[in-house]
């Protein structure tokens, strides 16, 4: 039983449109997509920006309505809004991708953060300023940061309150939205360090959604890439890193950026390479929607969206 | 005429806490010239976008000194009429959070359009849409027919950036200020934005600022690198000098925190990131970070040196610098 399983997931949103305002089409946020993960490990959730990852994470923890297929968690449909039990709410956490819209600016750090320990748990108001305390030192902020509000302090401060936040219930699986994306290098080396050791700890899953390849190489196990609502190929790190099947995994690992000076004429050129052989093989890539194919095995765990064979 | 486009002489920016001000940009010096990326990077909290803000004057509440020039029109002192017609114009800014920039109530179409009104009021509906659907094709925004209808809110977060570097580079402005322009979109819309900005420099002679934490973007467009920390410029050298020669001990912790193969723990920086209102103002602001450092090291007014043609570097600590154990341990597993 996996960890984890997402089946054939949907997710659509209508377009309204017309006099009436009536329904007139969908968005297929996410289109078909399937994987599980696995306790204790983490999983990469990459692609095109818009391809559906967000959507994906949020319909995970009941944030998106699920137009249709499952989700199952430690063997139970959680697909349903009225599935998820208190308990449920609280062994899957998420860090949101916008670290300034999901923090509340009328409340202070200290209200933020200790929410979740009000709605799941019993504290004195003593332990739970501690652990906040507690928490903030963890994410590198200084503990005096309890009073202040979102608005005095700079984007990567506020991302990690949300961290903060999320860490609160130490919940089973984290689905990591973008969670170091406004931080220098060095609070980011922090900040994966620390989920790495409470990872071990606490055998903790992630669902990390990143554009920094860099950093996914770094942190995860398995793979997946999206593109416009489906998979393009799922694999290993090593699969896809050093072996990427479909034109635009090949594309993005041309498209990460070098950090030698000295490389830009030679990256500049493989680039365009991949883009010329984006151009001339796109139809054995893409059906005429433009859309991706189905899943194909190549390997035990390397899979590839490619035209079924004969 | 000389090729400077911005001049910023002795800037600081403060915000008030409490009863007092506390410099969030502290006695910044820094020119841009014609032509030219200068790729700002440093802490997160050290004052980059605190920077920008002022240059583009958009600080609402917080304190001024100094001098900011753009083609020698003093900004700090200029008339808010004067200076609402060279935002948008002939100075733009990408802002690192999408959100703050946009209306939520106003469809993306509209808001891009309004822009182009700043430059040009006699623009009709209509070439104002035909330029709109230009622009978001330019920024790669797939089916951009129907995102002209759209709101903020209905966007994903990469789309919604897209939107705003749309608007900034709408009237090809001779300044642009980009703070984190790629960080939200994948590294192929990546590649692609950062292409336009080239071609903004190259071919409309702009200057650009591009502030951002991914090392690799800097590496592949600045002409120049300025590293911040705790409101101050600690280092400014020339792109491949910085990276081949760092010298302030931040610059080279920084370098060192990237990620490479097959490493197990990446390089932290001790300590935390002090806030606003307890920066060490006296003495160098980073040696409570490199506490191994003997405090001879350092400079009892660390001043900015210029060890070698265009590269500056503040204090004399860095001269003594060298990671300490535990770090040295981690150079052993894998960080060169
Ligand atoms: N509330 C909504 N209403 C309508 N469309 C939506 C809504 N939320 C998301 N979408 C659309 O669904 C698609 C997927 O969005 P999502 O936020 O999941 O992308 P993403 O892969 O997370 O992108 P990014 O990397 O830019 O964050 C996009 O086309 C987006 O415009
Ligand atoms: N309106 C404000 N009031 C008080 N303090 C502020 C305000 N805005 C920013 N600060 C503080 O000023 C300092 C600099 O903030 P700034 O946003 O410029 O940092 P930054 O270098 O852009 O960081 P990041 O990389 O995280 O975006 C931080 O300590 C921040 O907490
Ligand atoms: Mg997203
Ligand atoms: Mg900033």
């Amino acid at each position: 039983m996996a960890f984890l399983e997402v089946k054939d997931l949907q997710v659509y949103f209508p377009i309204k449109g017309g006099f009436f305002n009536r329904t007139v089409g969908h968005i297929k946020a996410v289109d078909g997509v399937s994987f599980s993960l696995e306790q204790g490990k983490t999983y990469g959730l990459v692609g095109e920006s818009g391809s559906g990852k967000s959507t994906t994470g949020r319909a995970i923890i009941g944030l998106e309505n699920v137009t249709s297929g499952q989700v199952l968690f430690e063997g139970k449909d959680i697909t349903s809004m009225k599935s998820k039990t208190k308990d449920l709410r609280k062994d899957i956490q998420m860090i949101f991708q916008d670290p300034y819209s999901s923090l509340n600016p009328k409340k202070r750090v200290l209200d933020i953060i200790a929410e979740p320990l009000r709605n799941f748990e019993n504290h004195s108001k003593q332990e739970e300023k501690k652990q906040v305390q507690d928490l903030l030192e963890l994410v590198g902020l200084s503990p005096e940061s309890i009073f202040k509000y979102p608005h005095q302090f700079s984007g990567g401060q506020r991302q990690r309150i949300g961290v903060a936040r999320a860490l609160a219930l130490k919940p089973k699986l984290i689905i990591a939205d973008e969670p170091v994306s406004a931080l220098d290098v060095s609070v980011q080396a922090q900040v994966l360090n620390f989920m790495r050791e409470i990872q071990d700890q606490l055998n903790l899953t992630y669902l990390l959604i990143s554009h920094d390849l860099g950093i996914i190489k770094h942190m995860c196990d398995h793979i997946g890439i999206m593109y416009k609502g489906r998979y393009v190929e799922e694999g290993t790190k090593d699969e896809i890193f050093t072996n990427p099947h479909h034109i635009y995994s090949k594309r993005l690992v041309a498209a990460i950026p070098d950090i030698n000076p000295r490389m830009r004429e030679k990256q500049y050129r493989y680039r365009q390479e991949v883009q010329e052989e984006y151009n001339q093989s796109y139809n054995d890539y893409f059906d005429q929607e433009g859309l991706a194919y189905s899943l194909q095995s190549i390997s035990d765990t390397h899979k590839v969206a490619l035209p079924k064979r004969g | 005429m000389s090729n400077k486009l911005l001049e910023i002489k002795n800037l600081t920016t403060s915000f008030r806490i409490g009863d007092d001000y506390y410099a969030a940009v502290d006695d910044v010096t820094l020119t841009l010239n014609k032509n030219e990326v200068l790729g700002i990077v440093g802490e997160s909290g050290s004052g980059k976008s605190a920077l920008a803000f002022s240059i583009m004057r958009l600080h609402n509440r917080a304190k001024i000194e100094g001098s900011v020039l753009l083609n020698n029109q003093d900004i700090v002192n200029m008339p808010t009429t004067n200076l609402n017609k060279l935002r948008g114009d002939d100075m733009a800014m990408i802002f690192q959070d999408p959100l703050t920039a946009l209306n939520p109530l106003m469809e993306i179409g509209e808001q891009i359009g309004e822009t182009l009104l700043l430059h040009n009021p006699r623009m009709t509906q209509k070439q104002r849409k035909l330029r709109v659907i230009e622009l978001l094709n330019l920024v790669g925004i797939p089916r951009p027919e129907y995102v002209f209808e759209q709101f903020p809110h209905e966007l994903s977060g990469g789309m919604r950036q897209r939107v705003v570097i749309a608007i900034a580079i709408a009237n090809d402005p001779e300044l642009l200020i980009a703070d984190e322009p790629t960080t939200a979109l994948d590294v192929t819309i990546q590649a692609q934005i950062l292409d336009l900005i080239r071609k903004l420099k190259n071919e409309m002679n702009a200057g650009i600022i591009l502030i951002t934490h991914d090392l690799g973007v800097v590496a592949e467009m600045a002409d120049r690198v300025a590293v911040m920390y705790a409101g101050q410029i600690v280092e400014i050298a020339e792109v491949h000098t910085l990276f081949e020669n760092p010298l302030h001990p931040y610059t080279k912790s920084l370098l060192n925190s990237v990620p490479t193969e097959g490493q197990d723990k990446l390089h932290v920086i001790q300590g935390i990131v002090p806030s606003l209102k307890n920066l060490p103002r006296k003495g160098c602001r980073f040696a409570a970070r490199i506490p191994w450092i003997d405090a001879s090291a350092h400079e009892e007014n660390p001043v900015l040196h210029e060890v070698e043609l265009g590269h500056f570097v503040r204090c004399t600590c860095h001269a003594h610098f060298y990671f300490s154990d535990e770090s040295k341990e981690d150079e052993k597993n894998g960080i060169s």
